[in-house]
């Protein structure tokens, strides 16, 4: 008898290859599964947990598990939706999320994460954190006022050889984004405006500089169609 | 048969720029049917200074000094349903942006240090002006709020998806295009 190659996502059949996380197997299946840390070009972190979807019960990381043969998944339920939310609630309170005045409005995977789950408003206390504005490089600005943690700069920059941006610290208020030079100014790392970590920032963190407001908000990714429509016509092109 | 009473809504700015109502007020048209439904009470559209028991107070702007305190508290003891509406009263928006410097640090680099204004110009202090909170708040951090519309403004469209829901009695849904945050 042969091993069945497909598992069950709120009802429906999704085949899949060997190795396939689940996350990679749904999205080439024409599902969404909301996911904020996770990015096709890099190995997944598992970090923010937006992914957490329901095997046979148990909660797990979608983007980190490997898809099983039958296997029963949850995904886009009231409990989880529920969850995820929160999990949005408590991004946007613990860093300085002013979406009227960020570059990257309209496309912003955070923020169309939170469009997408219904988000209608922070719900917990702010922290108002004091985070700083790095705009010592010519091409490049970095406001980590707006960082959520997801590793993805350091991953890219890794990929271009370079140490340029690291994950350090500790802890809610530690933990940050290092950048690699003495000065702990972006102009003083190895940096260049061509390297992959340039592109990758989910959010409004790495920015380049002068091109802020060339697609005016209204014209911008997010406000063709929501991202669970393009997230999934993105993995099935 | 008596027409069906009219539900009473109270309206304000607190730490806003005016921009949610003028948005309201951009339904155009779309206001008359509204009026048929909807009778105002306190709301810089009737200049009502006080407000009374209402059906519907809608928010707009944090709250950045001891008046918007005030003003919010009667909002929420006088209004069955209170709604946050606009960037400003959902997450402290644009004044918030104050939030990580000090208080009197700001007031002396505007009024003392740095110059620009007049010569002998002081941190104001009359007696009449409402003191300055050290942090400007989204309203849900001063009272219950039941409902938030995000946006900055919210286009008249989503202010009118979410009324005609609310009225209605439907719990209010944006979907994609109405739910923004900027
Ligand atoms: S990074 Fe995204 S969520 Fe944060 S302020 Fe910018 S657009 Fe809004
Ligand atoms: S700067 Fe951007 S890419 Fe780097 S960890 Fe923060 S959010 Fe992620
Ligand atoms: S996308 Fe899976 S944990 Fe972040």
């Amino acid at each position: 008898m042969s091993e069945k190659t497909t598992f069950w996502l709120d009802g429906a059949e999704i085949p899949f290859t060997a190795g396939q996380t689940l996350l990679e197997a749904a999205r080439r299946a024409g599902h969404y599964i909301p996911h904020l840390c996770w990015h096709p070009d890099y190995k997944p972190h598992g970090s923010c947990k937006l992914c957490t979807v329901k095997v046979d019960g148990r909660f797990v990381s979608a983007c980190t598990t490997l898809a099983q043969a039958g296997a029963h998944v949850e995904n886009r339920t009231a409990e989880l939706d529920d969850m995820r939310r929160t999990l949005l609630q408590l991004l946007f309170v613990e860093g300085n999320h002013f979406c009227p005045s960020c570059e990257k409005s309209g496309q912003c995977l955070l923020q169309a994460t939170a469009y997408e789950l219904g988000m209608m408003s922070p719900h917990f206390d702010h922290f108002f954190p004091n985070r700083p504005v790095d705009a010592s490089h010519p091409e490049v600005m970095l406001d980590f006022n707006r960082c959520i943690l997801c590793s993805l700069c350091e991953q890219a920059a890794k990929r271009d050889g370079k140490f340029t941006f690291v994950m350090g610290g500790r802890g809610m208020r530690g933990r940050r984004v290092i950048l690699n030079s003495e000065s702990g100014r972006l102009a003083d790392t190895d940096f260049s405006s061509t390297d992959h970590a340039a592109h990758v920032c989910p959010v409004g963190v790495i920015l380049k500089k002068r091109v802020g407001f060339a697609v005016p908000y209204g014209q911008r990714r997010y406000d063709q169609a929501p991202v669970s429509l393009l997230d999934v016509a993105e993995a099935i092109k | 048969m008596n027409a069906p009473a009219k539900l009473r809504i109270a309206t304000a700015s607190l730490a806003g720029c005016f921009g949610c109502h003028m948005s309201f007020l951009d339904i155009d048209e779309r206001l008359l049917e509204l009026i048929d439904l909807v009778e105002f009470d306190r709301t810089p559209l009737t200049d009502i200074k006080t407000c009374h028991p209402c059906d519907l107070g809608l928010i707009e702007g944090g709250v950045c000094n001891a008046e918007n305190v005030h003003v919010l508290r009667t909002f929420r003891q006088n209004c069955k349903t209170l709604v946050a509406i606009g960037a400003c009263a959902v997450n402290g928006g644009l004044p918030a942006q104050r939030n990580h410097l000090d208080l009197r640090d700001i007031l002396e680099t505007i009024y003392e240090t740095e110059g620009g204004l007049a010569r002998g110009t002081h941190i104001p202090n009359d007696p009449e002006l409402p003191l300055p909170l050290n942090r400007v708040h989204p309203i849900h951090e001063i009272v219950k709020v039941d409902y938030f519309l995000p946006g900055c403004p919210p286009s008249a469209d989503a202010i009118w998806k979410f009324l005609t829901d609310l009225i209605a009695g439907r719990t209010p849904t944006l979907g994609h295009g109405l739910l923004r945050y900027d």
